[in-house]
């Protein structure tokens, strides 16, 4: 966009925009000040959170490397859920994905079918999910990495459903002119059109996933974050920070290895 | 082998009626060109024949079978023997050139054979010698997006022609190639037909190349046959019904020169027959990109 | 010619085909290896769905007292009373931040230690946060405020400093060669570049705190969350269901309410 361009427009929109900005600061604020009252938290009370947020982190330093041991079964553990959490997704969300889908649904109950699932998938944290299959499986990393599948299926189709719909037809067409059966047409015509999207969206769900994966333990779904809670009511500060570190190096060793993988997939 | 179309009628959702009940015969080794303006039905036709679209009435017999009463299963396996070819090649571009053509053989291998890419040797050794024939040998193994648009349309004359058909339907096959490979893949196409004795049935709206290769034209206009005839007898008349309706064209002189050009002496004339039908069909032969309907 | 028959393998991306095997070899390895490191047999995932279905006739249909839904409603409006203050403040906070974090407008040490504090606030899921800062600070919607503002500011700040660093250094330089300050440098010749972006960014990541509000309270950082967490811990499952359809509810309007927006801001 040239300067000139910018500035014609600037002179065009300011007024509404203005008006549009001043009114939209002005709710946000307001709605500010009338959250702060309704939660009745108090201003004292905030004042003194520095300081115990200071005290937390002088408490924490320095790290008991001694402990690291003790994290590499939990932090194993973490990947085994989120890499399972993620398959799961993978399989469950290809049909999930293709009923999501305008052009590939067979009539309007599944494609409803299709977006329900994406929906109720999505709304429903990580936790929660967890929460229920610890009823379901008992506690565990099983009901973890079910909870990361069931998690992770709305998110999946959703974008894999999207990727379908921008498929060229004419391709899926001139398979299925060759007499291809529908399952032939899936491979043939569809797949190869959405690969670079599925390889892509599942590692960038993975990464996503290591990160959840740290969470499960606090519901007894598994993994590293049953290390964390224990040391947490241990008031182990120092064990604590040590186990943060390791999952600062591991999600950011795993958005790292996602990057470079959809790099490589185009 | 003989296709036998019978009061083939076809009514879009939108009301919009693209084929007013079409008979047409093709049989033997020949060549039928399908001549008409966007908008004639002419894609409309040749996707009904295979059902890509479904038709609202008629039958369309292939040697006796009727395919517009057959179930699912019964439309895959005659679909096998009816090789097509796209206007936008409609290749799958992610696949190399090897996999598209085998696809023309999908109809033949289960679903786990196929995704293994583990096609019987005797198509495969088919595939070569296709490729070799359309003068892509040696290019098996580039995927389709790094082509050239003649290529790609010779990887589908190939697609189709690996499927061993018993007729080709071609819809525009030269409309997103320029004037050079379009004359390429009309003599390419025709001259594969014969050699295999295979008929053919082009939709095409660019006159001279129809008169310069097939054997017989058919011309559509709004969803009815209005001509049908050799190349010869493809008049000043009979160009007007197609892509006039008939009507007393508005400035008759120049039409009636062209037209008579191409009588005489149709190949020498090409860019003066080409201008005369673009002005007729009211657009230019090496942008225009959407085919009859 | 005809006689001899050529054989043709699809070329594969990994150079040679013993190099794909043992790729896919890994990837299957590891898959099982996770499975049997997570205990998933067979037998026990169907044995598991099995339940699965029993019990979801136990949370079907979804029911609650007057009572109980009333402390939905109270609970869930203090969600969205969290989410909205931790919008605005971690906007607030993310503004200073972003500017130190971007490489062209901030001396190296700071723009590490902004970086570090981005990344740190990336990596730690809410959840983890939130348990930390409840001990820091104690039960209630304070440590969920805190929590959600600390990841908004990761998310915010590291997008914001993308786009200052992107931004065109031509016009800052222009406005710079007017003689103006650097204050003046950054209202005139940054923010009218940022400004857009900042408004669909804003509304995004509300939508995002919604979303975690509604869950930082099962570890008892306020909000709806720690209703949630009662009803399992009691088993009453249809309640359970009724508050899962309540969050669905809200965390879809926000979707809605967000995407339009930046619809129309666009």
């Amino acid at each position: 966009m040239s300067e000139v361009d910018a500035a014609r427009s600037w002179r065009r929109f300011d007024r509404r925009r203005r008006i549009g900005r001043f009114v939209g600061v002005l709710a946000a604020l307001s709605v500010f000040v009338a959250s702060w009252r309704f939660l009745d938290t108090g201003i004292t009370n905030v004042e003194t959170v520095p300081r115990e947020i200071r005290d937390l982190l002088t408490r924490m330093y320095p790290p008991d490397v001694a402990y690291a041991p003790e994290i590499v079964d939990p932090l194993v553990e973490t990947l085994h859920i989120a890499a399972l959490g993620t398959l799961g997704a993978l399989v469950l969300a290809v049909p999930v994905a293709l009923l999501a889908a305008e052009n590939t649904t067979p009539n309007a109950v599944t494609y409803w079918l299709g977006k329900l699932v994406v929906t109720v998938s999505r709304s429903v944290n990580t936790i929660v999910w967890a929460l229920i299959f610890v009823v379901v499986f008992g506690s565990g990393p099983l009901a973890g990495a079910v909870a990361i599948a069931f998690r992770s299926v709305g998110f999946l189709g959703k974008l894999l459903g999207e990727e379908i719909e921008e498929i060229d037809f004419g391709q899926v067409e001139a398979v299925r002119a060759a007499g291809a059966s529908s399952t032939q047409v899936l491979l043939y015509g569809i797949l190869p059109q959405v690969k670079p999207a599925l390889v892509g969206l599942s590692v960038y769900r993975w990464d996503i996933n290591v990160r959840d994966s740290t969470i499960l333990g606090f519901v007894g779904a598994g993994g590293i974050g049953v290390q964390l809670f224990r040391a947490v009511n241990a008031f182990a500060w120092q064990s604590v920070s040590m186990i943060l570190i390791v999952i600062l190096g591991v999600v950011l060793a795993s958005e790292g290895l996602s990057a470079s993988a959809r790099r490589m997939t185009r | 082998m003989t296709l036998d179309v019978t009061g083939l009628r076809k009514t879009y959702e939108s009301g919009d009626e693209a084929l007013k009940g079409v008979d047409l015969t093709v049989d033997g080794s020949e060549t039928t060109a399908m001549i008409g303006p966007s908008g004639a039905g002419k894609s409309t036709f040749i996707r009904c024949v295979n059902r890509l679209t479904e038709p609202t009435a008629g039958t369309v017999e292939l040697d006796g079978t009727d395919l517009t009463a057959l179930d699912d299963d019964g439309l895959r396996a005659a679909r096998r023997d009816i090789g097509m070819i796209f206007q936008e090649y409609n290749l799958v571009e992610r696949l190399t050139v090897m996999e598209n053509v085998l696809t023309g053989r999908l109809g033949y291998v289960s679903a786990w054979r196929a995704f293994r890419r583990n096609f019987p040797p005797e198509d495969v050794e088919r595939a070569y010698e296709v490729l070799e024939r359309v003068g892509l040998a040696d290019m098996e193994n580039k995927r389709v997006d790094e082509l050239s648009g003649g290529q790609r349309q010779r990887v589908g004359i190939a697609r189709a022609v690996v499927q061993q058909p018993k007729i080709l339907l071609v819809d525009e096959p030269t409309s997103s190639l320029d004037p050079e490979t379009s004359n390429t893949v009309m003599r390419l196409l025709t001259e594969i037909a014969a050699e295999r004795e295979v008929p053919v049935l082009i939709n095409i709206h660019e006159v001279d190349l129809a008169v310069d290769h097939a054997d017989r034209i058919v011309g559509l206009h709004d969803g009815e046959v209005v001509f049908e005839g050799s190349a010869d007898d493809l008049g000043d008349d009979a160009l007007d019904r197609v892509y006039r309706g008939g009507d007393p064209p508005e400035s008759r002189e120049p039409t009636a020169s062209e037209s008579e050009a191409v009588i005489e002496d149709g190949a020498a004339n090409d860019s003066v027959v080409r201008d005369g039908v673009v002005s007729a069909d009211g657009r230019a032969p090496d942008r225009s990109t959407s085919g009859g309907s | 010619m005809a006689t001899e028959r050529r054989s043709w393998r699809r070329p594969t991306a990994f150079g040679r085909r013993e190099f794909k095997w043992a790729a896919y070899l890994a990837v299957v390895g590891f898959f099982l290896w996770s499975a049997w490191g997570i205990g998933a047999d067979p037998a026990r995932i169907a044995r598991g769905f099995g339940r699965g279905l029993t019990l979801l006739g136990d949370f079907l249909p979804p029911e609650a007292t007057p009572r109980q839904a009333q402390r939905i409603v109270d609970k869930m409006v203090e969600s969205v009373a969290m989410a909205m203050i931790s919008t605005v403040t971690g906007i607030a906070i993310s503004v200073p931040v972003a500017f130190m974090a971007a490489e062209n407008l901030s001396p190296k040490p700071l723009y590490y230690l902004n970086r570090g504090f981005i990344s740190l606030s990336r990596a730690l899921n809410a959840i983890i946060v939130a348990i930390l800062v409840v001990k820091a600070v104690g039960l209630g919607p304070l440590a969920g405020i805190i929590t959600i503002t600390f990841k908004t500011v990761g998310f915010f700040a590291k997008l914001l400093a993308e786009d200052l660093e992107d931004i065109d250094m031509g016009s800052v330089d222009a406005v710079r060669a007017t003689g103006a300050s650097p204050v003046q440098t950054l209202v005139y010749g940054v923010v009218p570049q940022i400004i857009p972006r900042f408004a669909g960014l804003s509304v995004y990541r509300w939508d995002i705190n919604i979303r975690t509000s509604t869950v930082v309270g099962i570890v008892g950082a306020g909000g709806i969350g720690s209703v949630l967490l009662t009803a399992f811990n009691r088993y009453s499952f249809q309640y359970v269901s009724a508050i899962l359809v309540a969050i669905i509810a809200v965390v879809l309007v926000a979707e809605g309410v967000s995407a339009a927006v930046r619809r129309r801001y666009q």
